[in-house]
């Protein structure tokens, strides 16, 4: 398979040309998966490049989550293949947990930890995971909490915090391992309105950084301003896909045309 | 439209601030309390009346019985048997020894005693919560005390040998119940983590074993195991009386304890078990990091429930000719030495005081533990 994919060629911004070893952070050729009968993902076909950013949209019940959650195993996919980092998923536990090791995954709500502190959600999977000592981890912790904007949260519990710092703790904690790819399942839309800004500048900032992301998301604001590519899923099938400036000026779907009006109103 | 309008000012400001009052007579003071609490409505009347007649009724004659017409002192039954006597408190006197240790021997009852201070040695900082090495008090818990108590009551460390046919009163009643606890625990979380493992075999075979124990009462599995295991067993082997009661009963507790468990699985939201995975924990550190500390805290009052209702039900050794508490008091109904008519009721009286002070204090332990988990975390 060529390095240049078709995909990546439409990506002419700045930093997708300045890549100079453009290698695969996750490819995904013919993924098929069903609940029981019903067929949710049908032949999805992506590859996302290193430092690429992916803002994925798509009408509720699409299988967006679904397809996302494929990439670090949470589903199971049936027919087809998932090759992250050069690992392809198979039922082998082993390379399961590898995997989610290089991925970091954001969920809508949230998931932390209740009964432990934030810093304690911070720094549990270094410590256990990553086998790193418990001072490291804390400093690590530290540092991304700062970056997050609220180290002074580090010894409160997660229900004692906002949405909004409860979702940038989720990031930190993410980060911390160190991930290669982080995956974003609609991060802001259990928030209130004036807290989605908080989340997304932590996001936008990840993605000056250079970081590979996946990120299902509905705000339109974001996917201009960072994505590399934006993917419009409908019916478990990626109906098109086009850097930003073009997907939203012009689509060519008619469903597409459909989902961009009601969203853009 | 407009009828509504000429109802309603739609134009109000306040000129003049209200100041502080105090509030109308009798909402505050006994007076209050007392008409609020108990006499609110005709109904409530009613009850209140009904109850204070039936305190009047029954709490005096208890109180006679119980103290004013009770006889402390005496060496036999001749003390207890005068006409309108109340408890015989002497009875119980002279028999405490035994209801404590059973038939113990006498020169060997101080290993009894050793055992219980060890219990207490564990127990108290383990019920402090910031006294230090948490981690080591469990496993003394767990592991030390259990293996020192068993040498040193059956005989080891160069001792002499106690049959267990001779342990009996609140000292098998401890033991059995001790035993049950400890090995329930791990033994119901196992179980439970089976019956939800992703492993059809090992889900089948947790199920299957809970169910089955599940469905048959204690006191069948105890006799049955005094009158049909010698069937099986061949000529001549003999199996412990005491061990036969321990394994049915921990057997028991650890079927209650997983479904308990499994039920406190089942309410941490499916996000954890996701967040958890998602940071890469694999399954084992996932279970006791993040979904055991979360499940446990919920079910802590059912988990109390489990122990109080061990607690009481090793009473039921007595099928299998093993005296606990309960069941060392009833002997003594029969002593000629004491028997009278107020002899069983004093009895009983007494196994059912030292049953509850045990058993309230474990439920107020619980709720002790459930109130300090709670503060600081909301959700
Ligand atoms: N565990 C499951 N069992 C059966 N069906 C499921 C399951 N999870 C999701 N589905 C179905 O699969 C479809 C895709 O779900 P998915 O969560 O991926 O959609 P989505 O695009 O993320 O939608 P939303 O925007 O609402 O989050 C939906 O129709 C949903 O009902
Ligand atoms: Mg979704």
């Amino acid at each position: 398979m060529s390095e240049m994919h078709a995909t990546a060629a439409i990506a002419p911004d700045a930093t997708a040309t300045t890549r100079t070893k453009a290698t695969t952070a996750v490819e995904m050729v013919g993924v098929n998966k069903w609940y029981g009968e019903f067929h949710v993902l049908r032949d999805i076909n992506l590859k996302v490049l290193t430092g690429e950013r992916i803002v994925v949209c798509g009408p509720s019940g699409s299988g967006k989550s679904t397809m996302i959650r494929c990439i670090n195993r949470l589903e199971e996919h049936q027919k087809g293949q998932i090759i992250v980092e050069g690992t392809e998923l198979t039922n082998d536990l082993k390379r399961i947990d590898e995997i989610r090791r290089e991925v970091g995954m954001v969920f809508q709500h949230f998931n932390l930890f209740p009964h432990l502190t934030i810093l304690q959600n911070l720094t549990l999977a270094p410590i256990w995971v990553r086998k790193m000592p418990k001072k490291k981890a804390e400093e690590v912790a530290m540092h991304y909490l700062k970056r997050v904007k609220i180290p002074e949260q580090a010894n409160k519990f997660p229900g004692q915090l906002s949405g909004g710092q409860q979702q940038r703790v989720a990031i930190a904690r993410a980060l911390c391992m160190n991930p290669r790819i982080m995956l974003f399942d609609e991060p802001t839309s259990a928030l209130d309105p004036e807290m989605i800004k908080e989340v997304l500048d932590v996001m936008v900032g990840l993605a000056e950084e250079g970081m590979t992301m996946i990120c299902v998301t509905h705000e339109m604001g974001f996917a201009r301003q960072v994505a590399d590519r934006v993917i419009f899923m409908d019916a478990g099938q990626i109906i098109e896909q086009n850097e930003p400036h073009e997907f939203f000026t012009n689509p060519q779907h008619e469903r597409t045309k459909l989902f961009l009006s009601q969203i853009l109103k | 439209m407009s009828d509504l309008q000429a109802q309603t000012d739609l134009f109000f400001v306040r000129r003049e601030l209200a100041t502080q009052e105090a509030p109308p007579a009798m909402t505050v003071g006994p007076a209050a309390w007392v008409k609020r609490n108990l006499f609110s409505t005709p109904g409530n009347s009613i009850l209140t009346i009904i109850g204070i007649a039936l305190i009047v009724l029954i709490v005096p004659p208890i109180i006679n019985w119980a103290f004013i017409n009770a006889v402390w002192t005496g060496t036999d039954r001749t003390a207890c048997i005068a006409e309108g006597s109340g408890a015989c408190w002497a009875f119980v006197k002279a028999e405490f020894a035994q209801f404590i240790y059973g038939r113990y021997p006498d020169a060997e009852r101080w290993r009894v005693n050793v055992m219980f201070a060890l219990l207490l040695l564990g127990l108290v900082p383990m019920s402090i919560p910031s006294a230090p090495f948490k981690r080591l008090n469990v496993l003394y818990l767990f592991i030390v005390f259990p293996v020192v108590s068993y040498y040193l009551l059956t005989g080891g460390f160069g001792l002499s040998v106690v049959e267990t046919p001779l342990w009996g009163g609140l000292m098998l009643t401890v033991v059995v119940s001790y035993v049950g606890i400890v090995f329930s625990l791990p033994a119901g979380i196992l179980l439970a983590l089976g019956r939800r493992s992703a492993m059809p075999a090992v889900r089948f075979v947790c199920t299957a074993f809970i169910e089955i124990v599940r469905g048959i009462p204690l006191i069948t599995v105890l006799f049955m195991s005094s009158v049909m295991l010698p069937l099986f067993l061949p000529q001549g082997v003999n199996f412990d009386k005491l061990l036969r009661a321990l394994i049915g009963v921990a057997l028991f507790a650890s079927v209650y304890m997983a479904e308990t468990v499994r039920g406190g699985m089942q309410a941490v939201p499916k996000g954890q078990y996701e967040g958890a995975k998602a940071v890469g924990l694999s399954y084992w550190p996932m279970m006791r990091l993040i979904i055991l500390p979360q499940a446990l805290k919920l079910v802590i009052p059912g988990i109390v429930g489990i122990f109080i209702a061990l607690f009481k039900d090793t009473s039921l050794v007595y099928i299998i000719g093993l005296f606990d508490l309960l069941g060392i008091v009833r002997t003594n109904f029969a002593d000629p030495n004491w028997a009278s008519p107020e002899t069983p009721a004093t009895g009983l009286v007494f196994a059912a005081a030292v049953y509850w002070v045990f058993c309230f204090a474990m439920s107020r332990y619980s709720q002790y533990v459930e109130r300090r988990l709670n503060t600081g975390r909301k959700r």
